[in-house]
């Protein structure tokens, strides 16, 4: 008997679902990003409007003032759905983890000189409330914005916030102990160089133009926060004691470069929709970078004394920077 | 002269090998396989860093390229940025 072997090619009908096809302009293979965000959110047949908003449809563009002919526009550049999100945080987990095991293993924290290590609790420890606050941020942007192409990210960053908060109280307990993170608390709370900061972001908690709060805290608040943190903070501890807090602060100082590139992609594709958008995000921008700055004086004096004027300075003109390159007028 | 060539296995990652390939090479030729993509370029062919990362979304390594590759023809020059195959003569 003889049996001939032949190669079947096998094309498939279709490449990619007609929604996506249509937005290629051709039936061509997708990514998995694309495929995973492009109109995936329901746009049709709601039926009835939320009794606590009979204002506003259940998903409604109108929930903010910026307008977008296509709210899809706004895609992340680094491509992060569900699966390839979590990928990206697990590395960057476990070399944060690795970090914290290292310092452990090493009595890195027993040994950290103890003026450093005083203002590392006193400046860090009640960074981990702006980071709860953030978590909540990113959710009000993904429960009431409109379209997965900016909602999805949005959460994401906001849970990214919560492992921020959870790193720093790590921090705390590491370099401290259990009363190190209720004295910050109490500073929180009480301490009159932390009530401007808590004031920004309890007040950003009951801003209702969602895509404002995408500018206060995504843009403005961390953009400022975090490079006064992670990179002026950081480098002046490392240099009196050593990289001990580097290493403790590793995940939000590269959570920071990552969520950069895409808080820069959204401003710049909504303000380049426009010059309605382009005026509007300029003034949201130029409204909270103002209060942001005003409310990070004291506590940059707090972690640098004199010289966390010229530190917070620095940290905003590197925002101003990014704006200005997004295409804002700053 | 002579084409070169590169193939990969069809996947995810090298889906967007083969976008930047093609950007970088405007006179490439693609070949669709079942599980396989061949590209068939003139004399020359280039593979970029700069143009995977922004087709990707990620930072990429020339080196992760390997992992997808099934086969190639020409003269390899490589660097940190840039993946060459070229017929010396």
């Amino acid at each position: 008997m003889q049996i001939d072997l032949r190669t079947v090619s096998i094309t498939p009908l279709r490449q990619t679902y007609n929604h996506v096809a249509e937005r290629l302009g051709a039936d061509k293979p997708a990514s998995r990003y694309i495929e995973g965000t492009m109109d995936v959110q329901a746009t049709h047949n709601f039926h009835y409007r939320p009794t606590w908003d009979p204002e506003h449809e259940l998903f409604d563009p109108r929930r903010t003032r910026l307008v977008m002919k296509d709210w899809y526009a706004l895609k992340d550049p680094r491509q992060l759905y569900y699966g390839t999100y979590t990928q990206a945080r697990a590395r960057m987990q476990e070399v944060a983890e690795a970090d914290f095991e290292f310092v452990e293993s090493r009595g890195l924290a027993e040994r950290f000189d103890d003026e450093a290590r005083r203002t590392a609790l006193d400046f860090y420890v009640p960074l981990r409330h702006v980071a709860w606050g953030a978590n909540m941020n990113g959710a009000f942007q993904c429960a009431y914005g409109y379209g997965t192409a900016i909602t999805q990210p949005c959460l994401y960053a906001g849970m990214d916030q919560l492992g921020i908060a959870q790193y720093l109280t790590r921090l705390g307990l590491l370099l401290g102990n259990q009363g190190d993170l209720e004295a910050g608390k109490q500073a929180w709370m009480q301490a009159p160089a932390w009530q401007g900061l808590r004031r920004v972001v309890e007040d950003t908690w009951v801003l209702k133009d969602w895509f404002e709060l995408f500018v206060a805290q995504n843009v403005a608040l961390d953009g400022i926060l975090f490079g006064l943190a992670y990179r002026e903070v950081d480098a002046v501890l490392s240099e009196r004691a050593g990289p001990t807090v580097s290493m403790l602060t590793r995940f939000q100082a590269e959570w920071f470069q990552d969520v950069t590139k895409w808080v820069d992609a959204v401003v710049k594709t909504a303000a380049a929709e426009s010059a309605e958008n382009k005026e509007l995000l300029g003034q949201w921008y130029a409204r909270w970078r103002g209060r942001v700055r005003e409310a990070l004086a004291p506590v940059a004096e707090l972690a640098l004394g004199a010289d966390g004027a010229a530190a917070l300075e620095r940290a905003v003109a590197a925002v101003d920077a990014r704006m200005h390159k997004a295409g804002l007028a700053v | 002269m002579s084409n070169v060539f590169i193939a990969f296995q069809k996947n995810e990652e090298s889906r967007a090998i083969v976008n930047a390939i093609l950007a970088d090479n405007p006179d490439a030729i693609v070949n669709e396989q079942p599980a396989m993509v061949k590209i068939d370029v003139p004399h020359r062919l280039v593979v970029r860093k700069s143009t995977i990362e922004a087709e990707i979304g990620r930072d990429f390594d020339l080196q992760e390229m390997h992992v997808h590759l099934i086969t190639m023809s020409g003269n390899v020059d490589e660097t940190d940025d840039e993946f060459t195959l070229a017929w010396h003569q």
